[in-house]
């Protein structure tokens, strides 16, 4: 079993696919509905398989902030650029292969979006490190 | 009450004698979960535990018999009277095993499943093990037994997929454990499997991959508290401060491996435990016996040909004997994808005076790291080799 992390993008990633180019004010009130009922059942499918360990949103609103020096106090940068990269939210997998990974990613991209239709969205999935082995 | 110790040992018995009575194992499996939970709810011990036990869970297991069989519309077919089976003296231990680990079930259900059913441990100390949620181990226990409820089962003599899951369970046991310090990982999967591992030997006395398998544990769990230095960093076996080596586990490791080679039905667990005895013995990691570490990597190359973990492995030792080239070749021949190539293949180049090439491909090793000690590890690695040399 490995551990990953599908991370979903407001912004940021491949070129979106045409589904998912329109940003979510822009769908009527049931699609969003819809579409968060879609995730709920995601979350809820990979708790019955035994594979699933968090899954949290994240506000669009944040800063950069780093340490300002001794007595000083933390630097912040913000509000985010409009180009930046920007995180959504989260959710983490502990499933037998990359494979498994990747089918659960794409079964996330497959959230309805405007007009019902599968929104395409990218999902990236990265790998939690592990343990080393015990047996060299 | 009966102890939680006491309840741990006697679960793995109660199932056996439930399961040698003809109880499908998913069904026993959770009637002994329910007898325990009566028992801890009980104010006195009862004065036979394991009878106590035993007839609770097999009322447990009729009651929920009949009502599936109600659900189902069928015929109630069990009998409430126990029928005559052979001795509960019998150790059940390999019966057991052979169900939890099905080769059905992927490696990570196996696991889990045995530590419940066979190891005793509780559902929230295997997914504090693990690391997910104690909900999400659940639902990984009952579609492991609901696939096992339409497996067919192999005969208890076939163990090759027992060791494997046991394996697995040591090799993956250190993370869990270790690496958080925080008291939270209460449940040390590689001494579990350990545990589990000399239980089934005690069972089967005549099986030497059994013994081997125990032996491999041993000899690897005897340098635990050298692996890793003060700051937590990963220390390689070469540079392990060998007075921190468990002598007594060595000791009883060499003496398990003896007698299983004595049997002279040599398997791969016992020549990978011969290899991991030599390192043990080598007072210094130059005097090493390499040539002979190598004759073992030649037989397990025949053991389990084809294998590039083992052709990885051998590398290293062909490097020592042969020279640090000779064994590079040998490398880089291998899938380029394979994990740790490129740790070993900087070995060998440090070893050949190589040092640019070395820290190189110590960088590239790191990219790839499978954890986060190796990771620092093999960066110092290609830190040190880059600075300049004084």
């Amino acid at each position: 079993m490995a551990k990953y992390l599908l991370l979903k993008h407001y912004r940021g990633g491949p070129r979106p696919h045409p589904n998912a180019e329109a940003s979510m004010e822009q769908w009527t009130p049931e699609e969003i509905t819809a579409h968060i009922d879609f995730m709920n059942r995601v979350a809820d499918d990979l708790r019955e398989r035994g594979e699933f360990v968090d899954a949290q949103a994240l506000a669009p609103e944040g800063e950069f902030v780093r340490y300002g020096g001794e007595g000083r106090p933390p630097v912040t940068d913000g509000p985010f650029a409009e180009t930046k990269d920007l995180i959504a939210g989260w959710m983490i997998i502990d499933v037998d292969s990359k494979e498994r990974a990747h089918e659960a990613a794409a079964y996330l991209s497959s959230a309805p979006g405007q007009g019902g239709k599968p929104l395409h969205e990218w999902i990236e999935v990265r790998p939690f490190h592990g343990g080393p082995p015990v047996v060299e | 009450m009966i102890t939680p110790r006491l309840l741990r040992e006697l679960a793995p018995q109660v199932l056996g004698v439930l399961v040698r009575r003809g109880a499908d194992f998913a069904t026993a499996e959770d009637a002994v979960q329910e007898a325990l939970v009566e028992a801890v709810r009980r104010d006195a011990a009862p004065d036979d535990p394991k009878a106590w036990l035993i007839t609770v869970a097999w009322r447990r297991f009729l009651d929920m018999r009949r009502s599936a069989s109600a659900r189902a519309m069928r015929e109630v077919t069990v009998t409430s009277r126990p029928p005559a089976g052979p001795t509960e003296q019998t150790d059940d231990t390999l019966l057991l095993l052979s169900r939890c680990c099905h080769p059905d079930l992927t490696p990570a259900s196996a696991i889990a499943l045995t530590l419940r059913a066979v190891g005793g441990l509780t559902t929230a100390q295997i997914a504090r093990a693990f690391l997910v949620p104690e909900a999400t181990m659940a639902q990984r226990i009952s579609r492991a037994k609901r696939t096992l409820g339409g497996a067919r089962f192999q005969r208890p003599g076939e163990v090759g997929a027992v060791l494997r899951v046991l394996y697995l369970m040591f090799d993956n046991g250190f993370a869990g454990a270790r690496d958080r310090g925080d008291g939270i990982g209460d449940t040390d999967l590689a001494a579990e499997a350990i545990r589990l591992t000399r239980q089934l030997a005690a069972a089967e006395p005549g099986d030497p991959e059994i013994a081997g398998l125990l032996a491999l544990m041993l000899l690897h769990h005897a340098r635990r508290a050298a692996r890793f230095d003060a700051a937590g960093d990963l220390v390689p076996l070469p540079r392990q401060d060998r007075s921190r080596w468990d002598t007594d586990m060595i000791a009883e490791g060499v003496e398990v491996l003896q007698h299983a080679l004595a049997r002279d039905r040599l398997g791969e667990y016992q020549a990978q435990a011969a290899i991991a005895a030599l390192h043990d013995d080598a007072p210094t990691a130059e005097e090493t016996d390499w040539p002979q570490i190598l004759e073992w990597y030649d037989e397990l190359v025949r053991l389990t040909p084809g294998n590039p973990v083992v052709a990885l492995n051998r590398a290293v030792a062909v490097g020592h004997v042969d020279g640090p080239l000779v064994g590079l070749r040998l490398v880089e021949e291998l899938d380029p994808g394979l994990p740790r190539r490129d740790a070993v293949a900087a070995y060998l180049e440090e070893r050949a005076g190589n040092h640019a090439a070395a820290a190189r491909r110590y960088a590239v090793a790191a990219e790839t790291a499978a954890s986060v000690a190796e990771r620092a590890h093999l960066l110092k690695q290609a830190a040190r080799l880059n600075r300049p040399a004084h």
